[in-house]
């Protein structure tokens, strides 16, 4: 076994005092970067970048991709203790994590979603250990028809697994992909919708919506329901992450879906934000607690979890053995190797071992170090809740607008999150789910974009989606779901 | 938004500085620079070693560690302050990317920002920012209403010239102030290794035969990749069709996965592609062929023919440059004319130029101005052919 000896070489260069400092400052930084809001792994990284300059690749690309796990855990705090989801692929979790933390269930709701981001990113590095070269080459097959199907999936499985009546579901999507049609139209060069406005030239940025629609609104809802947070009687004791771990082997078949669908979106690479909407829907769908998610099912809380970090994980191995960025951060990081002096690509594994398997060893070390920086600290983050509402969401409306208004460094972002807060609000009054709209806001411009570079190539034709098997199933798969939960519906009126 | 596929690119908006979390950062910052500390860093201003924390002190601005670390501050800074300008920055110095972050432009921007706090070039600090919505209008206009501002710097990309035309956003290239030319940017024609096609003649003729079927992709759409379509179908009197992706990397990508035919691609975004053998160059859009002699894979950059001596008599070169806002005065140019000069004097530079295989032209003040003015008309001239104009 070639691989167990690299990987135990990679061990061994991994291990050195400076990088395991390192690691675990890297995994500091990223929890910090990942509980603000607008402050993502991209950006935590691109900032940090240059002071790596000096110091080895290999200790540089450790620090920097622990900075990256280190967000990823941290974006499901704030999704689950206040409904932000600090990152896209969050947003999952807030459907089951929030009622959990409301029902004074925030630690075991934490310690669900590290334990999960954990094992998905545990399964995803094993693959990348074993199998790099092999599924790499998976990802060439996927052009602008295969990515386009993996959108129209996430999206029509979002129609079947809403709780919310179909056309509240569709209302709010189509909702969400005209927002996303503002700004810059990639396929044409041109500006749309933007009414020579120019602060709408930069279009709606998904960080934006959300921190408006979940934060400023979820506020706006507690404020008129009297001030009372609910979830302060939450049990916080360190015994609560022994408690929920006892609990959790029972839901591994959820796990193993999950972790499943997230390596596939990750490599492929659809993204880990469609992963994680794709492992809460098939979680739910299989679930024999079907009808308790959404209510705060932990189920509902390690699917999308495991998904996202499974499939952010994966994410890396396209960019280091393509060179196709899988992810904003795996592009900051891809600007990062050349000035480094290293190419990503093909050859990397043959030339550059000590680097390649030192940055793999990281990942498996860098993981076990971030569950174990972030468990520490769930009984602290369970006990902002016990702070009166009062004090804190003063606080949260801060931290909310600082995270607006450093997205894009402009002013009229914090306005723009202040509107989103209005229209979260009337959202929640009117019953209309919110997520769908947010999914649209987040991956409308990719599937705009898939769809017309399908078209041009195939000169207008649609048989283009059912081109070869691969794309044909994955279409085909997407309409099922769209299609399947209607005709249960019809099935059972007949029935009555 | 860390994890999405294709949100990596030009037209993707980026974000600005770390804000509010400056303290915490700043004492983490510190535990780095310990474990820096013993590597040897060598000082811009031809002193011997100064510790790198300084400038990283520096760079954040937090007051409480600069008293803690004043002695070592004060004496730095005096190190670096030898030469005499009539001018130096205040503060910190904005370095704004009109494209996101993990583009050519960007990586270009951080290598700067690297070398600056590396080498003590600055007083001050440098923080690059991200502003790439509208294909780079935001950025551009930032810096056209930020007259007098000389903390304020900017990058370009050929959208300096396309997107004003395209979209019809009002700006120009004269509502800034010039500074220098950093580099000019390559194209070259690539193909699939796998594909038959040797030379150009034999693609063009293919391409020919093909009957406009044939998909060339590239980068945004009436930016400088389908320019170069255009002039490439204009000078052959043949037809692709034209795919636009967000960013060069995923056009790479598409190119290995044969999804298009042929790319535009500059040589940075395609070299790992063409060293794994998965790529072949055809041509290079040059007037002469490219300087760099090493071997890359089956052949060395500077053994790619020229388009022209392919029979596709086509130049097209992206600048790389540096502008400041309008309205500020000689002496702030004169120093970041020298800044960028210093900055292309480093091992690290050279280095990036060389792995990118880059045009390194240098260029400033009246000549540079001339050149950016000829380019305008020709990108204006260009586009009107091609098409391209913002419907009024």
């Amino acid at each position: 076994m070639d691989e167990i000896q690299a990987l135990m070489q990679g061990f061994s260069v991994a291990l050195s005092p400076t990088n395991l400092g390192l690691m675990f400052l890297g995994i500091l930084l990223g929890v910090i970067i990942g509980v603000l809001p607008g402050l993502g792994g991209a950006n935590g990284v691109a900032i940090l970048l240059p002071l790596t300059f000096s110091m080895n690749p290999t200790s540089a690309i450790i620090m920097l991709s622990c900075i990256y796990w280190g967000a990823l855990f941290g974006g499901a705090i704030t999704s689950i203790l206040f409904n932000i989801p600090g990152e896209p692929w969050s947003v999952a979790t807030t459907f089951d994590g929030y009622p959990m933390a409301q029902n004074g269930q925030a630690a075991q709701a934490l310690t669900a979603a590290f334990s999960s981001s954990f094992f998905g990113a545990l399964v995803a590095i094993i693959i990348i250990t074993f199998l790099a070269p092999l599924v790499a080459k998976f990802a060439l097959q996927f052009g602008p028809p295969e990515f386009f199907a993996v959108q129209l999936l996430t999206f029509c499985s979002f129609v079947g697994m809403s709780k919310e009546p179909a056309f509240k579901t569709l209302a709010a999507m189509f909702f969400g992909f005209a927002l996303a049609a503002i700004g810059m139209d990639n396929v044409t060069g041109q500006l749309r919708l933007t009414f020579g406005f120019e602060p709408l030239i930069k279009g709606f940025d998904f960080l934006i919506a959300v921190i408006g629609l979940f934060g400023i609104g979820e506020i706006l809802l507690t404020m008129e329901e009297g001030l009372a947070f609910r979830g302060k009687t939450a049990k916080i004791t360190p015994a609560v992450v022994w408690e929920t771990w006892k609990m959790l082997p029972k839901y591994w078949k959820t796990y193993l879906r999950s972790a499943a669908v997230g390596c596939w979106m990750g490599i492929t690479p659809g993204g880990a934000t469609p992963a994680s909407f794709m492992g809460y829907g098939i979680a739910k769908r299989f679930s024999p607690n079907k009808d308790n998610f959404g209510k705060g099912e932990i189920e509902g809380v390690l699917a999308p979890e495991t998904a996202a970090h499974a499939a952010g994980t994966s994410a890396l191995l396209p960019m280091l053995t393509l060179g196709i960025p899988g992810s904003p951060t795996a592009a900051v990081l891809l600007g990062g190797l050349l000035v480094w002096g290293l190419q990503p690509g093909p050859l990397l594994f043959v030339e550059q071992k000590d680097f390649v398997w030192g940055l793999i060893a990281s990942m498996y070390l860098g993981n076990i170090a971030g569950l174990v920086v972030v468990l520490a600290t769930v009984p602290w983050f369970a006990a902002i809740l016990r702070i009166p509402f009062s004090i804190i969401a003063p606080v949260i409306l801060v931290i909310c607008a600082v995270g607006a208004y450093t997205v894009h460094s402009s002013m009229f972002d914090v306005w723009l999150m202040m509107g989103f807060g209005v229209i979260g609000y009337v959202f929640k009054k009117l019953q209309y789910p919110m997520a769908p709209l947010v999914l649209a806001l987040v991956l409308g411009d990719m599937a705009e974009n898939a769809f017309r570079q399908s078209l041009l190539s195939s000169s207008g034709n649609l048989s283009v989606f059912f081109s070869n098997p691969l794309v044909a199933t994955i279409t085909t798969v997407a309409l099922v779901m769209l299609v399947w939960p209607m005709l249960q519906a019809l099935r059972g009126a007949t029935k009555k | 938004m860390t994890y999405d596929s294709a949100a990596h690119n030009r037209a993707k908006p980026g974000m600005y500085d770390i804000g509010f979390s400056r303290a915490v950062f700043s004492r983490e910052l510190i535990r780095i620079n310990r474990t820096i500390r013993a590597q040897n860093l060598q000082s811009g201003c031809g002193q011997p070693t100064t510790p790198k924390k300084v400038t990283n002190v520096t760079q954040l601005r937090f007051s409480k560690i600069k008293v803690a670390l004043s002695a070592a501050l004060v004496s730095a800074t005096a190190l670096c302050a030898s030469a005499a300008f009539a001018w130096e920055p205040t503060k910190t110095v904005e370095f704004v990317v009109p494209a996101g972050t993990g583009g050519g432009a960007d990586q270009m921007a951080r290598l700067v920002q690297g070398i600056v706090t590396k080498h003590n070039l600055l007083k001050s600090s440098m923080v690059v920012v991200n502003k790439g919505g509208g294909a780079g209008a935001e950025g551009f206009l930032e810096m056209k209403n930020a007259k007098g501002d000389a903390h304020k710097i900017v990058i370009t990309l050929s959208n300096l010239f396309t997107t004003p035309v395209a979209t019809g956003v009002p700006f120009s290239w004269k509502d800034m102030t010039p500074v220098a030319m950093l580099a000019l940017d390559e194209f070259v024609l690539w193909v699939n290794s796998e594909s038959p096609y040797k030379t150009a003649q034999e693609y063009i003729a293919a391409v020919k035969a093909g009957g406009g079927k044939l998909r060339m992709g590239g980068t945004g759409s009436r930016q400088e990749d389908q320019i170069i379509t255009a002039l490439i179908e204009k000078a052959a009197g043949v037809k692709f069709i034209y795919v636009p992706y967000k960013g060069g990397g995923e056009v790479a990508v598409q190119l290995v996965g044969k999804h298009i035919e042929s790319t535009v691609n500059n040589p940075i975004e395609a070299v790992a592609q063409w060293r794994g053998g998965k790529l072949r160059p055809l041509c290079v859009f040059d007037g002469k062929r490219l300087a760099q002699k090493e071997k890359i894979a089956d052949m060395s950059w500077s053994e790619i023919p020229t388009c022209k001596e392919s029979g596709l008599d086509i130049e097209y070169l992206m600048l790389r440059g540096v502008f400041m806002a309008p309205g500020v005065t000689p002496d702030q140019v004169a120093f970041y004319v020298d800044l960028m000069k210093k900055v292309r004097a480093t091992p690290e530079w050279a280095k990036f130029m060389d792995e990118g295989a880059f045009n390194t032209t240098f260029m400033s003040g009246a000549e540079y101005a001339a050149w950016v003015a000829k380019e305008d008309t020709r990108h204006r001239a260009l586009m009107q052919e091609a098409g391209f104009v913002a419907a009024k």
